[in-house]
């Protein structure tokens, strides 16, 4: 089954990245405001069904994917 | 009567970069620097480990969080366990925060710039062993050199971390954006110490400071103190 995870800098915490990608892209004349930069991680689990998929990828979240002190992540199933 | 020379491992990993000047360092203050390889299973008898800076794994996902499982790295975790003592400088101590062995994690310099120049560093506490040779409140110049040194932690843990005098080094002016001026800290238990930025490189008048040797001196006596006990 394919799963992404979205990983997020935290509500904040500051994230240079997105400052500076706001900044350009305001100079590019885009009118955007707080923009943040994530990481997405897309992979194929091995899983009996979509709970224990889910189950599993919050697991490697936790443990590997995102750094729960500073980070949040979200888990999309299936698709693509 | 001679001092005795207390062994000491450096632990390198793919991408590491100053594991040389690390035991190069140790070896002219004294210790036996002995080199370990990330893949080593099993740390050789030492009684002092250091994880030196660089880039392990390319800093791949997070600076540290590949590092972290390295064989070596079990056997780190087991020494620290043990009250061995345990200094990460710069991705060390990056490596450290993501094994869970030190709390708060590193994230991007706040100016997205690297930075690389000497630092000065008022030493909060000296009741730790990497510490023990310094005089409180005392000023220290070491060299920092990092992209990714700019340390969190939230509120709760912060004021958990100050109440229990685990913040050991501030920067005097901050060059990364960390949080409190935070520039080291160690474990409740106070025998793993991170420090972003980097003692190895400031133990001779040459290279424009000998502070770094304060903290690296203290990490030998501790070793020395635990290879003492031990025979």
């Amino acid at each position: 089954m394919r799963a992404t995870v979205l990983v997020r800098p935290k509500p904040g915490i500051l994230d240079p990245q997105g400052q500076a990608v706001e900044s350009s892209l305001r100079q590019l004349g885009f009118p955007v405001g707080d923009a943040r930069v994530g990481r997405v991680v897309d992979l194929e689990v091995d899983a009996a069904d979509e709970v224990a998929a889910r189950a599993e990828v919050e697991r490697m979240c936790e443990q590997l994917l995102a750094n729960p002190l500073i980070e949040s992540y979200e888990i999309e199933l299936g698709g693509r | 009567m001679t001092e005795s020379r207390p062994r000491i491992a450096v632990v390198a990993f793919p991408g590491s970069n100053d594991d040389r000047d690390a035991l190069q360092a140790l070896a002219g203050l004294g210790a036996e620097a002995v080199p370990v390889w990330h893949a080593d299973e099993q740390l050789p008898d030492v009684a002092g480990v250091v994880l030196p800076g660089g880039f392990s794994y390319g800093d791949y996902l997070r600076c540290g969080a590949i590092a972290r499982f390295s064989p070596a790295m079990r056997a780190v975790a087991v020494f620290a366990e043990d009250g061995g003592p345990v200094l990460g400088i710069c991705n060390g101590f990056q490596i450290l925060c993501e094994a869970g062995l030190l709390p708060g994690a590193l994230r991007p310099n706040e100016s997205l710039s690297f930075v690389c120049r000497d630092v000065d560093l008022r030493v909060e506490r000296t009741d730790t062993p990497f510490t023990s040779l310094c005089e409180p409140g005392q000023t220290v110049s070491i060299p920092v050199k990092h992209g990714e040194g700019c340390w969190f932690a939230d509120d709760e843990l912060l004021a958990e971390l100050e109440a229990n005098g685990q913040l050991v080094l501030r920067y005097e002016h901050n060059p990364n954006g960390a949080v409190a001026d935070v520039a080291g800290v160690v474990n409740a238990e106070r025998n793993v110490m991170g420090l972003m930025p980097h003692p190895e490189h400031a133990v001779d008048p040459l290279l424009g400071s000998t502070d770094g040797a304060l903290i690296l001196r203290g990490l030998i006596a501790a070793a020395r103190d635990r290879t003492a006990i031990a025979a």
